[in-house]
């Protein structure tokens, strides 16, 4: 199979998504001609026109709530927020708004809109462009969180968050944008709130979202040179998440560790290992739960510093032993 | 100077006239089950802001979208809800718009076009900004009335939403309903300027300020408003100048003003003044006046039998609706 980058299958998602249905449309700062501040709408524009392709200025709460206005009419847009640090800037439209709409209105209302946002660390870009705040949406009735870790699930989540009758909070990883993988060219989709086994093993469980399914596959293939065979569950939907499957690979390693970017403190790691500890998967555990989290700091700019704030492959390997560890 | 008559249907007149006593009506009943115990929440009144609710919807047509606010039963019973519906919702019941789970601040008919109140000053004005270039995309001529009160006028999405009606050439017309009180700061305390309207300059809109306990002015600037946006020629600010008699919500104290102050507007009831111009250019007599008052008063106990009647919602189904 033909392989294309993260950023193309995101873009090749929204143009075919775009040809395919006249109501879908983008919305956000510089994603016209300047093609996003990733590159990831380059050509867009030429394809669809600025009806369709809308630059709007710095203005991230209008940029989310016209997104919900035009939802609850008959569109589907699919906003652009340049970092998903100044989400926080749309906070109000988006989590007392666009989130509550349909259940405030007694279910009459529906608001099928993709708020896009590139999260994480990594880039040097120091405390205000590097935070990763997937937690934040996960904590809101009514939204719809994923993020995906592979190319492939990149362009099939897209599709589907596009299709979804619900706000999604679409959150992409920069650290990823360039990475390649294979990636069909039809149109497809891959279903909302349905995790990917993306490695088999016996020994311990990883669970781990974005940037961090990567390292942890690294990590796993470190571990598997000294007889550790770990299986990795990627949620790819934050929420509602797959628990089951979660849950399933728990019963059979009986060790888990969940690796996630955000800061630790009732981050998303938090939740998936207060669901196994009241889960059916609790009393197979052979050793305690275990989190790898992004610290409780602002992201520091510093290079040895940022690696440091983040679970890195190290981080993983180290930690799965401890958890071997235990008999 | 033309009659009223001569510019507008007499039908068309006497259901404004309705529709304002309807609020009144509504309202004072809404206090009055709150004072017995009957309601669980708070409610924001709109008595004496009747004029500019029905004032700007009436210039709708039907199928145009409206976002209202947290003070906006006056808004929903301009647009044509159905006050069985609205008292219960007010009511927290099963059979209410909302199905019991929006209440007084969330009253919403979006099939009507009623794109719903919502409860955070200012949480409305994107939405209308979205329903309008969903319009223009989708090419209905549907344009979206947007009403908020003075107290938004202040917080950064009132600018953004204006500039990007304005930049965009959206059918919005934005209605700011200035009652002189955000809570208990005073538009003069809040302001360095006496118009809101001038705000409009900044985003090369149209500003008027119009009498907004006239309900016959508040139609014809948002009319004209209304004619601008259709034809594709953008926004317009709408500042209706009224007050409201009530405090900000159940829990006011209402230190912030004197009680000479509130009576000196009461003496500008809106609906005794369309009443009295109806029955000066003899478009109405006395004797119907009274009728479409008690007719007014009478649909609302209907409502309130309806509502008292109905269902609460079951426990069993209380996380449905949270996703499609």
């Amino acid at each position: 199979m033909r392989e294309i980058t993260y950023a193309e299958a995101i873009r090749e998602a929204l143009r075919q998504e775009m040809q395919q249905d006249e109501h879908v449309f983008l919305m956000g700062e510089d994603i016209g001609v300047y093609g996003g501040a990733f590159g990831v709408t380059l050509g867009l524009l030429d394809e669809f026109g600025p009806e369709r392709v809308r630059d709007a200025p710095i203005s991230e709460a209008v940029i989310a709530g016209a997104a919900a206005g035009a939802a609850m009419t008959g569109m589907r847009p699919v906003a652009e927020i340049m970092f998903m640090d100044f989400t926080t800037i749309a906070m109000e439209q988006i989590v007392n708004q666009a989130a509550k709409t349909r259940f405030m209105f007694g279910g009459k209302a529906e608001v099928p809109m993709v708020l896009r946002t590139p999260g994480g660390s990594g880039t040097g870009a120091a405390g205000q462009h590097s935070q990763s705040l997937e937690a934040w949406f996960v904590h809101s009735p009514g939204l719809k969180v994923v993020m995906p870790s592979t190319p492939y699930d990149a362009k099939g989540l897209l599709i589907a968050s596009i299709r979804d009758d619900n706000p999604v909070i679409f959150v992409e990883q920069k650290l990823l944008y360039r990475s390649k993988g294979p990636v069909p060219e039809e149109l497809y989709t891959v279903p909302l709130s349905v995790a990917d086994v993306k490695r088999e093993g016996r020994d311990l469980t990883i669970v781990a979202t974005g940037v961090m399914v990567s390292r942890s596959l690294a990590a796993a293939e470190v571990l598997a040179a000294e007889g550790i065979e770990a299986e990795l569950v990627d949620p790819r939907t934050l929420k509602p998440y797959d628990a089951a499957t979660i849950n399933e690979s728990v019963i059979k390693t009986g060790r888990v560790l969940v690796v996630n970017e955000g800061y630790k403190t009732c981050g998303f790691a938090a939740e998936i290992s207060a669901m196994i500890s009241e889960g059916p998967a609790f009393v197979y555990l052979n050793a305690p739960l275990r989190r790898l989290a992004g610290l409780d700091i602002p992201i520091p700019y510093n290079r040895t510093l940022e690696h440091h704030t983040v679970p890195q492959e190290e981080n993983i390997v180290a930690a799965a032993r401890e958890l071997m560890a235990y008999h | 100077m033309a009659t009223i008559a001569q510019k507008i249907p007499k039908e068309a007149l006497l259901d404004m006239l309705s529709k304002m006593w309807q609020i009144r009506a509504f309202e004072e009943k809404a206090e009055a089950l709150f004072a017995l115990g009957k309601v669980h929440g708070t409610m924001h009144l709109s008595i004496g802001q009747e004029a500019s609710a029905v004032g700007a919807v009436s210039a709708l047509q039907a199928g145009d979208y409206m976002t209202s606010t947290h003070r906006g039963h006056g808004h929903c019973i301009a647009k044509d809800a159905d006050l069985k519906l609205m008292m219960a919702e007010f009511l927290g019941k099963e059979t209410g718009y909302c199905r019991g789970r929006g209440g007084s601040m969330h009253i919403a008919d979006v099939d009507s076009g009623n794109l719903g109140a919502t409860g955070v000053v200012g949480g409305g004005l994107a939405t209308a900004v979205g329903a309008a270039l969903s319009a223009n995309m989708r090419a209905t001529g549907q344009v979206c009335l947007c009403f908020f009160g003075d107290g938004a006028v202040n917080m950064g999405i009132f600018h953004e939403s204006l500039n990007l009606a304005a930049i965009w050439t959206l059918p919005v017309i934005f209605v700011c309903e200035n009652n002189q009180y955000a809570m208990s700061m005073s538009v003069e305390r809040a302001l360095p300027i006496k118009d809101i309207a001038d705000r409009a300059a900044s985003y090369a809109m149209p500003g008027v300020v119009v009498d907004g306990n006239d309900v016959l002015a508040v139609q014809q600037a948002v009319a004209e408003a209304v004619a601008k946006a259709r034809a594709g020629d953008g926004p317009t600010l709408v500042e209706c100048k009224t007050y409201r008699w009530r405090g900000h919500s159940k829990s006011d104290a209402q230190r912030y003003r004197t009680r000479v102050e509130v009576e000196s507007w009461k003496k500008k009831d809106p609906i005794v003044r369309f009443t009295a111009r109806l029955i000066e250019e003899g478009i109405l007599t006395e004797g119907e006046a009274d009728e479409i008052e008690k007719r007014a008063y009478q649909l609302v106990e209907e409502a309130v039998a309806f509502a008292e009647s109905s269902p609460e919602p079951r426990v069993e189904e209380i996380t449905e609706g949270v996703y499609a």
